[in-house]
Formats: C-alpha cells, sequence, structure tokens
C-alpha cells in the first residue's frame, strides 16, 4: 500500500508546485472563500515584517495568528510554500495512518461480535469486508490531498492547512492509544484556534474505551484517567502559553488572537454565518447573539458524546463538521478536513438520503461563489444578499451533509442489533421514520 | 423536512418523478419558453419609474440655447479633421483651453492580434483628447463624463460640436458640484479603453498608453454622444456594454424622463414604444424589442463607446441621434438642452446611482422586466437538467463504476477547449503561409477546424483506451456531462442573463434527451442561429450567403473583443461551454 500512498503524494505535491508558479497563485490567495482574516498569508508577512521591526506584531491589528506560528515563520518564511506543502501531506500521512488502525479495530470488534452471536441473521449484508476496507485508507488520504479546496487552501497559503495538521496528528496519536501525545496535540490545536476544544470529549471517551474503562460517572478508575489526561491537556497548554508569552514578552496575543476570534470584530465576508448578520445587526444586540453564535459551536459536544459515546471516531468526525459549520472564521480549508472522512463512512452509503441532492448544491454553491463575489464587488449589479443567500445555502448544505451522515449511523447500528428486516406487531414490513 | 425525510413520501416523490420525467421536462421546456414570451407583455411588465431621490423632485430648468453654434463648431471641427487626416488634437486643444477647460490629451498605441477587417485597422495609434471643467461649488472628489468618438469620414462631427457648445455653456454656470470632464476619444473604444486605464492606472489589456497628465473626482456616471446629422428625428438608448452589463436602470429613467419633458421622441434598440400592447401587432413589437435587447446583451460586446465604463462600476450609456424620413425633426438646441437637463440631475446625486435595478430586461423605454421576473424562465430550463440528472441517479441506482473512466473524456475534452482557444492566434502565420487566404480568415477558419476536429476527436480515444464501452458508462457521463451544464448555465446566467438564456434555449433539448442512439445543435449552430435571428429582428433579412460572412466576421469580432477590451464571451464558450459539449458528442458515440 506504500506505492500508491507514495504515487499520490507525488502527484499532490506536483499539483500544489505547478499551481504556486502559475499566476493563479495571487488571485488564488486573494478570495474569501479559501482564506480567512486570521489564516490569511498576507497578514502573516504583515506580523513577520512587524516583529523584524521589533514591534509586537499585533499592534497593527492585522496580524491574528498566534505566536508560535509567527516565530515558525520567521525561520521558514523563504520555505513557506514547502512549509504548506508539507502540512498537507503531514495531514495526509497521519488521517492514513489512522484510518487504518481504526479500520483494523472496526473489523476485529466486528469479529468478536460475529463470534459471540450478537448480530441478527438477516444483518449479514451489513457486515463489512476486509476487501471493501482495504482501499478506504487511501481514499481518505486521496481525498483530502486532491480535494480542490485543501488545493485551494495549501496554494492561498492560508495556515488553516497547518492547523489541520495539528488536528490530523491529535487523530493519529488518539487512534493509536497514546495518551499523552493526544494532549500535546489537542492543546497544540486549542491554542491555535480554541474550537477544537470540543474534541476533548470524542478523544477522552475513546482513550477509555481503549483501555477499558467504562464511562461511569460513579467508578473512581473513569475520574482518575479524566483528571491525568485534563492534567496533561491543561498543563501542555500553561506550557505553550506560556512559552508564547516568554518569546513575544507581552500578553498582546491573548485579545488579538482569542478576542477576535469570539468577538468576530472583522466581518469581511467568508463562507461562515456570523458576517453578514453581524453587520446587519443593531449594537446593543452584538453581546447576546455573539454568545448565542458561539455556543452554537459547543453546544452540540454534550448530546452528540452522550449519544455516540460507543463510537468516538464517529464523534470526532461530527465534532469537526460542527467546527467547520458554525465556526467564527470558516474557510474551505476546514471543511476539507471533515469533508477526507467521508470515504471511512461508504459503508454508509445505503442508508443516506439526500446525498445527490446535498452534493449537487454544494457543487452549484461552490461555484457560484466567485460568481456572486464578481457581481457585487466588481460589476457592483449585485449586492451582499446575492453573496450571503448562497452562503447560507452552502451551509445548510452541510448541515444536511453532516445529519445524513448521523442519521445513517445510528441506523445502521438500529439494524445491526434489530434486524435489517423490521417487522410490524402485525407482520406487515416496516420502515424507520425520522421525525 | 417531511419531505425529506419521511420515506413513504419521499419515495411517492421519486416514482413520480421518473415515471413521468420526459413529460414534465417537456412541460418545463414550454413554459420556460412561454415565460419568457409572455414578459414582453405589458401587463406582465412594470412601469419605470424614478427610484434616485436625488433626481427625481428636483427641479431643473433647461437654457442651453447655443445649438446654431455648436453646429458651426461642428462644421470647424469637420474641417480640420479633414485636413489633419484623423484627430484635430493641435485646434481642439485650443478650441477647449478658449472655453476655459484644463486641457490634457493622451497617446495611445495598439497593435491588434489580427487585422481587423470590419473597421479596417491592424496598427492603431491616435490621441485623446479632454478637457476638464473644475467644479465651482464642491471639493471635486466627483466627475461626469460627456464623450463623443471622433471617427473616420463624416460621422459624429455634429456629436463633437454640441460636446464643445456644451462645455462653453457649462463653463458658464456657477451650480456644479461635480467636475465634468469632455471627452474626444479616437478609435472608438480603444481609445475609451486606453482612456480609462489611464484613468483609473490599471492595464489589462496590454495596450500602450502615455499616462494622463490631469484627474478629475471618481467618475460617478457618464454618457456617450453620436449624432451625425444636423436634425434629428429620435434619440435612441444603447445600454449594453461590455459582457452584458448594464447601467443603472435610474439612468434609463432619466434619459426617458427628459425626453417625455422636452418632446423629443425616444427609442431603445431603435424601436419607438406603442400604445397598442392588447393588439398581437403591439405584442409583436415589444418582444422583437426585447429579443434585440437580449440577443446584442448575450453577444458581450459593447454596443457602444459607454460599454467599457461599466466595467469601472461606472453608470453609462450611449444616446444616438437618428435622423430617418419623419416630418418632425429636433435640432440641436434641444438635443443640447436634453443634456443639460440630465447632466444638471446627475450633479445633484449625493451617491452613486444604486437606488434601481442593475438587472433588467426592456420591452420598450417605459416598461421594463426585473430579474425576479426573468429568472423563472431561465429556472424552467435549468430545471430539465436538475430533473434528468435526478432520473440518471435513480437509474444508477448500484455504485457508479469508476468515476475515474469519466475523468478521461473530461481531460481531454477541456484540452481540445484549450487548443481551441490558444490555435487559432497563434497558427494565424503558419495559416497565411501555406493557404491562400487573409490573417483574419486564417483565424476564422482555424477556429472552425479545430471546432470540427474537436467534434471528431474525443469518442476515437476513448474507445482506444477502454475497449467497447460498458452499458452504464455513457450514464455515468451523462450524468456527470448535464450537472457540468446546468452549474455553467446558471453561473453564466447570473452575469449576463441573455447568454445564459439563449445557450440554454438551444443546449438544453438535446443535452436532455441525447442518448448513444440518438441525435443533435451545437454551440456552432446556436450562434449561426443568433446571427440570422438579429438580422431579422433588425428588419434586414440576409441570404445564406451573407449570412455566413456575417457568421465569420462575428466569430472574429468575437475574438478581438476578447483581445482588446476583456469580453468573456469567447473565453467562456471555448475553455467552459465547448468542452461540455464534448463530452454531449463522447455519449452520441458511445457504442
Amino acid at each position: 500500500m506504500a506505492a500508491p500512498l507514495t504515487l499520490l503524494l507525488l502527484v499532490a505535491v506536483t499539483v500544489r508546485a505547478a499551481l504556486y508558479r502559475s499566476s493563479l497563485a495571487d488571485l488564488i490567495s486573494e478570495r474569501v472563500e479559501v482564506v480567512s482574516p486570521l489564516t490569511a498569508w498576507k497578514r502573516v508577512v504583515e506580523g513577520l515584517a512587524l516583529l523584524d521591526l521589533g514591534v509586537s506584531p499585533y499592534s497593527g491589528d492585522v496580524f491574528h495568528e498566534t505566536p508560535l506560528i509567527i516565530y515558525l515563520f520567521h525561520f521558514l518564511v523563504d520555505y513557506a510554500e514547502i512549509t504548506f506543502m508539507l502540512a498537507d501531506v503531514i495531514t495526509a500521512v497521519a488521517l492514513y495512518l489512522s484510518v487504518k488502525d481504526y479500520n483494523k479495530q472496526v473489523f476485529r470488534k466486528q469479529k468478536y461480535a460475529l463470534e459471540a452471536d450478537r448480530y441478527p441473521l438477516d444483518c449479514l449484508e451489513l457486515i463489512r469486508s476486509p476487501k471493501e476496507m482495504q482501499y478506504i485508507p487511501l481514499k481518505v488520504a486521496m481525498f483530502y490531498l486532491l480535494n480542490p479546496f485543501t488545493i485551494l487552501s495549501c496554494v492561498a497559503k492560508s495556515t488553516c492547512g497547518l492547523n489541520n495538521a495539528v488536528i490530523a496528528l491529535f487523530v493519529l496519536s488518539t487512534i493509536k492509544g497514546n495518551v499523552l501525545l493526544s494532549a500535546i496535540f489537542l492543546s497544540l490545536a486549542t491554542y491555535q484556534s480554541i474550537y477544537p476544544l470540543t474534541l476533548c470529549a470524542a478523544a477522552l471517551l475513546y482513550l477509555l474505551q481503549r483501555q477499558y474503562i467504562p464511562v461511569n460517572l460513579r467508578r473512581f478508575s473513569f475520574w482518575w484517567f479524566v483528571a491525568q489526561y485534563a492534567f496533561m491537556y491543561l498543563g501542555s497548554l500553561f506550557v505553550i502559553v506560556g512559552l508564547s508569552f516568554f518569546l513575544l514578552g507581552s500578553w498582546d496575543f491573548l485579545p488579538s488572537v482569542y478576542g477576535f476570534i469570539l468577538s468576530v470584530p472583522d466581518l469581511t465576508p467568508n463562507i461562515g454565518l456570523f458576517w453578514y448578520f453581524f453587520a446587519e445587526m443593531f449594537e446593543h444586540f452584538r453581546l447576546f447573539f455573539l454568545c448565542v453564535f458561539q455556543i452554537n459551536v459547543f453546544f452540540y459536544t454534550v448530546p452528540l458524546s452522550i449519544k455516540l459515546k460507543e463510537h468516538p471516531v464517529f464523534l470526532i468526525f461530527m465534532q469537526l463538521a460542527v467546527i467547520s459549520i458554525f465556526k467564527s472564521y470558516p474557510t474551505v480549508g476546514d471543511i476539507a478536513l471533515y469533508m477526507a472522512f467521508l470515504p471511512v463512512w461508504s459503508h454508509l452509503h445505503r442508508f443516506l438520503r439526500n446525498i445527490f441532492l446535498v452534493s449537487c448544491v454544494l457543487l452549484a454553491c461552490s461555484a457560484l461563489f466567485p460568481v456572486l463575489w464578481h457581481l457585487w464587488i466588481y460589476a457592483g449589479s449585485a449586492n451582499s444578499n446575492f453573496y450571503y443567500a448562497i452562503t447560507l445555502l452552502f451551509n445548510v448544505a452541510q448541515i444536511l451533509l453532516v445529519s445524513d451522515y448521523f442519521y445513517a449511523f445510528l441506523r445502521r447500528e438500529h439494524h445491526l442489533s434489530h434486524g435489517l428486516y423490521l417487522k410490524r406487531k402485525d407482520g406487515s414490513e416496516a420502515t424507520l421514520v425520522l421525525k | 423536512m417531511g419531505l425529506l425525510s419521511d420515506p413513504n413520501r419521499r419515495r411517492a416523490l421519486i416514482s413520480l418523478l421518473t415515471r413521468l420525467n420526459a413529460p414534465i421536462c417537456v412541460v418545463c421546456y414550454m413554459a420556460g419558453v412561454a415565460w419568457f414570451m409572455g414578459l414582453a407583455f405589458e401587463p406582465f411588465t412594470l412601469r419605470t419609474y424614478m427610484s434616485e431621490n436625488a433626481m427625481g423632485s428636483t427641479m431643473v430648468e433647461e437654457r442651453f440655447p447655443a445649438g446654431e453654434r455648436a453646429l458651426g463648431t461642428g462644421r470647424e471641427f469637420s474641417a480640420h479633421k479633414k485636413k489633419a487626416g484623423g484627430m484635430p488634437v493641435d485646434w481642439l486643444v485650443k478650441t477647449m483651453q478658449s472655453r476655459g477647460l484644463e486641457v490634457f490629451t493622451q497617446r495611445f498605441s495598439r497593435r491588434l492580434p489580427f487585422p481587423d477587417e470590419d473597421k479596417e485597422r491592424y496598427m492603431v495609434k491616435g490621441t485623446n483628447v479632454y478637457g476638464i471643467l473644475r467644479a465651482p461649488r464642491a471639493p471635486r472628489t466627483e466627475a461626469l463624463v460627456l464623450s463623443a468618438p471622433c471617427s473616420p469620414g463624416d460621422d459624429n462631427n455634429q456629436a463633437v460640436g454640441v460636446l464643445l457648445g456644451l462645455a462653453q455653456y457649462f463653463r458658464n454656470q456657477v451650480f456644479w458640484a461635480k467636475d465634468i470632464i469632455f471627452l474626444v476619444n479616437e478609435h472608438d473604444l480603444i481609445g475609451m479603453q486606453a482612456w480609462l486605464e489611464g484613468y483609473h492606472h490599471t492595464n489589462t489589456t496590454g495596450m500602450d498608453w502615455s499616462p494622463l497628465q490631469g484627474r478629475g473626482g471618481s467618475i460617478q456616471a457618464a454618457l456617450s454622444l453620436e449624432l451625425s446629422s444636423d436634425v434629428v428625428t429620435s434619440l435612441d438608448l444603447v445600454l449594453e456594454g461590455l459582457n452584458g452589463q448594464l447601467p443603472n436602470l435610474d439612468l434609463a429613467n432619466l434619459f426617458y424622463a427628459f425626453c417625455q419633458k422636452i418632446g423629443v421622441l425616444c427609442t431603445t434598440q431603435g424601436k419607438l414604444q406603442r400604445n397598442d400592447w392588447d393588439s398581437v401587432s403591439g405584442y409583436s413589437h415589444a418582444v422583437q424589442t426585447m429579443m434585440l435587447m437580449v440577443m446584442k446583451q448575450a453577444s458581450g460586446r459593447p454596443w457602444g463607446d459607454h460599454g467599457l465604463f461599466l466595467r469601472y462600476h461606472i453608470e453609462a450609456a450611449t444616446i444616438k441621434g437618428i435622423n430617418s424620413f419623419r416630418q418632425y425633426k429636433t435640432d440641436a438646441t434641444t438635443i443640447g438642452r436634453l443634456l443639460e437637463g440630465m447632466y444638471r440631475k446627475l450633479n445633484n446625486l449625493l451617491e452613486r446611482l444604486h437606488q434601481s435595478y442593475f438587472f433588467y430586461l426592456m420591452p420598450s423605454l417605459s416598461h421594463f422586466v426585473s430579474i425576479g421576473y426573468y429568472m423563472p424562465a431561465f429556472g424552467l430550463l435549468a430545471l430539465i437538467l436538475l430533473l434528468r440528472a435526478l432520473d440518471l441517479w435513480i437509474q444508477l441506482a448500484t455504485p457508479p463504476p469508476g468515476v475515474l473512466s469519466v475523468l478521461t473524456p473530461l481531460v481531454i475534452s477541456h484540452l481540445t477547449g484549450v487548443a481551441l482557444y490558444t490555435l487559432p492566434i497563434h497558427f494565424q502565420e503558419i495559416a497565411v503561409e501555406h493557404f491562400p487566404v487573409s490573417e483574419t480568415e486564417a483565424v476564422v477558419l482555424t477556429a472552425i477546424a479545430v471546432y470540427t476536429a474537436g467534434l471528431a476527436l474525443p469518442h476515437n480515444t476513448h474507445r482506444l483506451l477502454t475497449g467497447r464501452g460498458t452499458e452504464n458508462g455513457w450514464k455515468v457521463l451523462k450524468l456527470v456531462a448535464v450537472l457540468y451544464l446546468a452549474v455553467l448555465l446558471g453561473c453564466t446566467a447570473l452575469i449576463n442573463f441573455s447568454l445564459g438564456f439563449i445557450l440554454a434555449l438551444t443546449l438544453v433539448p438535446v443535452a436532455a434527451f441525447v442518448t448513444p442512439d440518438l441525435c443533435s445543435a451545437t454551440p456552432a449552430c446556436t450562434l449561426l442561429f443568433s446571427v440570422f435571428l438579429f438580422q431579422e429582428l433588425q428588419e434586414m433579412p440576409v441570404s445564406f450567403l451573407d449570412g455566413w460572412m456575417l457568421y465569420l466576421s462575428v466569430i472574429s469580432q468575437g475574438i478581438l473583443d476578447h483581445a482588446l477590451y476583456g469580453s468573456l464571451v469567447y473565453p467562456l464558450v471555448a475553455l467552459l461551454v465547448y468542452p461540455c459539449w464534448l463530452l454531449f458528442w463522447n455519449i452520441l458515440f458511445w457504442k
């Protein structure tokens, strides 16, 4: 399996290198769909210039990345293109390895369940075979590397690619069962953009499951493990923040990065839901709706964790999707990360209901973004409502996609415990209805 | 959401859509066409009205007296033009200076990619002359433009005369709050392009021009005047600009309002408006007017010198004087008063024109159809493609046999598209050496040759690569192609409704029902058909041979428009529509 992966990596790097050399690179790095005020490379360059002048990079209200990123590029600015390509490669390889490992576990679990005769007889067609699972890791890597969204994001040198790499490493170390590394990468991801905080629950559930500790609030072992993990997580977060402070010599970055993410002062249009709403709103409602919008991201963690406590990896996928839909400055790079997981759930396809509709809408919206932007900004004939309408549609389609996968996953689990061909009490064929 | 989540209802809906797919598609097509034809019916359209308050309620009194003197200046200009054999730069500079303007000139030169046979030019060199009347009343941050072309021959001398007359008159008024720029541009659109690029410090087409020495504020609106006779019977308003962009409807309203006030006959597309909308001839008159607008907009070319202003967010229109055999004539003084009134009102603007519509069609100058009314006509056509795609998706319920098999035709057809886009201009020299044709013919014939070669090429290679096509293979390909076409047409219709609609009207029925055994029109046929329809609408029917020549010149003009002004129609057709079309061609020859 190493040969196809190498080939894939080569193709991906070639495509990116070719695009870096073409005249499209400048065009792409200006697109609001690809770069946000947080991740724009232009702003990183500005921050670097300020840093070289001996001024705090946060003094200009342009730069909003974390101190570690700016010190990373302080050394690597000449190799920025290679860094971003490398970040994509790391993400893809990490996802490849973690999905491979995860599939092995899934298969083992399925074997035990089969041996224990836990599945109803008519469910045999739902059982997954190693043959169909063989190419899934490769497909995951391909979905990430060759996804136009990832390519655009990489060519625009959006720092979103680095965040994705950190999250992918977190997923890998979690699935491999390395508690310390998992906590460290999670704290790095949190440090980068706050929102990955919600992945904490999924990681805990997974690691607990792996160490055969039951999720029982009355057990000491449960609390002991949670405390351990929390200690490692908070400890490394503390170390990273402290390190940033010593590098920078001031706490400027806290309001400028996290305040900027949470209070959403920059209303540049993007593919998210915030900008239009907050641009239109009366000022005295701002705080209230800010809380509502931000809580939205974190809110789904609790119900999803309760519902999916047996399936933490699916929970990670759901959480990543929720983050990329509801975060304050989303870009297409965030979407690419959760879309990379779609091949892992390819066995759910028979239960998906709206996949055709949703993919058509996503496709059409992606094409319409630049068109309506052109009409609004350059031609001056359309206005922001046109663009926001497409943003809204795009997000509705994403939500439909995610909820469709959620429904399909739950339905498969239901069938695995109750049999595939459900009967009503009177013996006629029954159908599952979601209300 | 009940419809999406309740499996029983979904099944019912889907079975309905698949069982009745073909009839529903036919009904959609009929409904789309009927809706579009209905747009010209007066009770379904809205009356134009002035939305901009700054221009609406203010009273303006027009007093321009010097029409005869303006015509005299025009004759003087014509004499100097003949003597100089082109733009009489020195005379114009002197005349404008004597009228109290700040005068500047701009030189420009441009070599066309191949000779333009319609206008007989290849190496273009020229000079623009413009004078700025500084606003006495405001901080000079905004400007208005009045332009007249310096055309070869005896055309448009009166326009320059009126322009100079107005400059002299405006100079003595105290109420100007915006700079007024009087521009005489040479070589029509090429000069205009050079001047606009110089004014805005951009260079999109690689033209050589000397930088502008003087500048006004940001331009709010512009009018271009074309006048070739001392008296006119009517004034024609031209709105269609580059890539089918239109100025804000308020500019048309302003023109219409002043024509009504002063009592000048006004037309759009050269058609007067009629009051007998309930008669057949009245309705067909409105349809003709609207169709002419649709065809002109679809061509994506600027139909007057104003067309390039629109790219810079400047509302602009061309006013053309037409002298026909009617009894009732309008003299130059009246035209001057009309322009004075329009500029006085534009002068009152507090913000850019934005209140009224940007997306509209006009069945007559007093009625318009807004985007909300005309989009459903296109939506119904696009719906056909979506229904067909849904049908195919359901037929392919088993997992599709490899998306990779679709990749080869996609790549090949796009490469052919790139060839169609690049080869004609690059190969003209070789073609001229080897064949007895002129450069222009070489370009057009290469384009046609690449086009036809493309139609022959891809389905052959496909068979070489995969042996015989599988039964489901063409369905997957068709699904991809239909969705591709739907997205493509949707985006086109948003930018340029007319182009999107005309393409949809001709391509959708073929695309929807193409199977390996069933035959098909192509984008080239659409163009040919459009050329004849346009001539028919202009009431100048042509014979087939003339039509063919016209067709060839339209192709060369399209390529030139792209090279000179950055019109997007040629790259759109060559790089996107044509490859998409080749996919359908592939399906046709699947077996």
